[in-house]
């Protein structure tokens, strides 16, 4: 029956292909946008640079490190780095 | 200075040409001077499209050979004097096309036209380059639909990279996203994306939303661009999109199913 169909149908509007198409597009598209958004040229000597800084006064491996420039709206760009200390702190 | 308008998508089939036909006459109506340039360097169906099929004698790759001057290759639309057409080579060589001649071409047809519409060919390769390469604006023309609209977005991504504006770190190009063949009624029934949906994902403003309809294919038929059959929802739409290009603000049609009687939707039908 078309009444009951109507009323079936909304309570269903949340599952429709069409919003799991909006969902995997919005997920595809930020991935895309972000791979293309490419890292300045000077990143990796800035990277070892900074390691080797770092290593004068701390352990530091490779996996422990990560630096990342990001655009953020507008003129913003912000550096990020993330340094993992262990116990032992210092090299000598 | 005439502004270089792209009309653009990644994807094929999704309305370019059809697009191009309908502003590019349509924009020429408002007494502007307009030349449509069919950058499909190969393919050429701008021209079918039009209905000046069969007064095409040189084309784009012939002036940019220098074996014709651009007004022996441009043709004349017989509807609308201020509208002209330079149509594209159909078996010549790709490659043919580079930054540097393009842009001898657009400088040259820039002295004597207000409006320079580029007719893209699909992909995100050179030959999308090449027409979207000098653009001011870009119509990025995208259907509802998976594929379409994820490589609009690629085509978000060229225009902001590779253009000349984005080389010379100018004023960036103007995008406009045209959402075509539209159907509202598989919209409600949630099997299709939604103009807010797309305009979400993409983010760029809306120029227009073009309803799937039978006028197109009636209008390639005859080689008539759909914006002159004035009482189809398809001719409507695009005038909708002329108006706005040239600064008027209108309100969207086409967008919701057509209202049926009360009755009917009660009881089915
Ligand atoms: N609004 C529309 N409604 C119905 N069919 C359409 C519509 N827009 C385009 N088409 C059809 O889609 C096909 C591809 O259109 P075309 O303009 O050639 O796309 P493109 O230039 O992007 O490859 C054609 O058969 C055309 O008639
Ligand atoms: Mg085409």
């Amino acid at each position: 029956m078309a009444l009951l169909d109507y009323f079936l149908r909304k309570k269903e509007k949340q599952v429709t292909t069409a919003s799991k198409a909006k969902e995997r597009l919005q997920i595809i598209v930020a991935h895309e946008r972000h791979s293309r958004n490419k890292q300045p040229d000077y990143l990796p000597e800035l990277t070892e640079d900074i390691l080797n800084v770092l290593r004068k006064y701390i352990k530091v491996s490779d996996e422990s490190f990560s630096i990342n420039l990001d655009k953020k709206d507008g003129n913003l760009n912000v550096l990020e780095l993330n340094i993992e200390l262990h116990d032992e702190h210092s090299t000598n | 200075m005439a502004r270089i308008i792209v009309v653009t998508s990644g994807k094929g089939g999704v309305g370019k040409t059809t697009s191009s036909a309908a502003i590019g006459l349509g924009l020429a109506l408002k007494g502007h001077k307009v030349v449509l340039i069919d950058f499909d360097i190969g393919l050429r169906n701008l021209d079918l499209i039009m209905g000046c099929e069969r007064r095409v004698v040189y084309d784009f790759v012939n002036v940019i050979n220098g074996e014709a001057t651009l007004n022996q290759a441009l043709i004349k639309d017989k509807r609308v004097s201020s509208l002209s057409i330079l149509p594209a080579s159909q078996t010549r060589d790709k490659d043919a096309l580079n930054k540097e001649n393009v842009g001898k071409v657009l400088e040259e047809l820039g002295k004597s036209y207000d409006f320079i519409v580029c007719d893209s060919p699909a992909g995100i390769e050179a030959g999308a380059m090449m027409a979207l390469y000098y653009a001011d604006e870009a119509i990025v023309t995208t259907n509802p639909e998976v594929s379409s609209v994820r490589d609009s977005d690629r085509i978000l991504g060229m225009l902001a990279s590779r253009s000349r504006r984005a080389e010379l770190g100018l004023e960036p190009i103007k995008e406009h996203l045209l959402l075509t063949r539209y159907s509202p009624k598989r919209v409600a029934e949630g099997e299709m994306l939604s103009v807010e949906d797309v305009k979400d994902i993409l983010s760029i403003p809306l120029l227009g939303v073009i309803p799937e309809s039978q006028a197109v294919l009636k209008a390639s038929n005859a080689g008539e661009p759909v914006i002159l059959d004035t009482m189809s929802d398809a001719g409507k739409a695009y005038q909708d999109v002329i108006e706005r290009l040239l600064g008027e603000t209108v309100e969207f049609r086409f967008l919701q199913v057509e209202k049926k009687g009360i009755l009917s939707r009660l009881f089915g039908g």
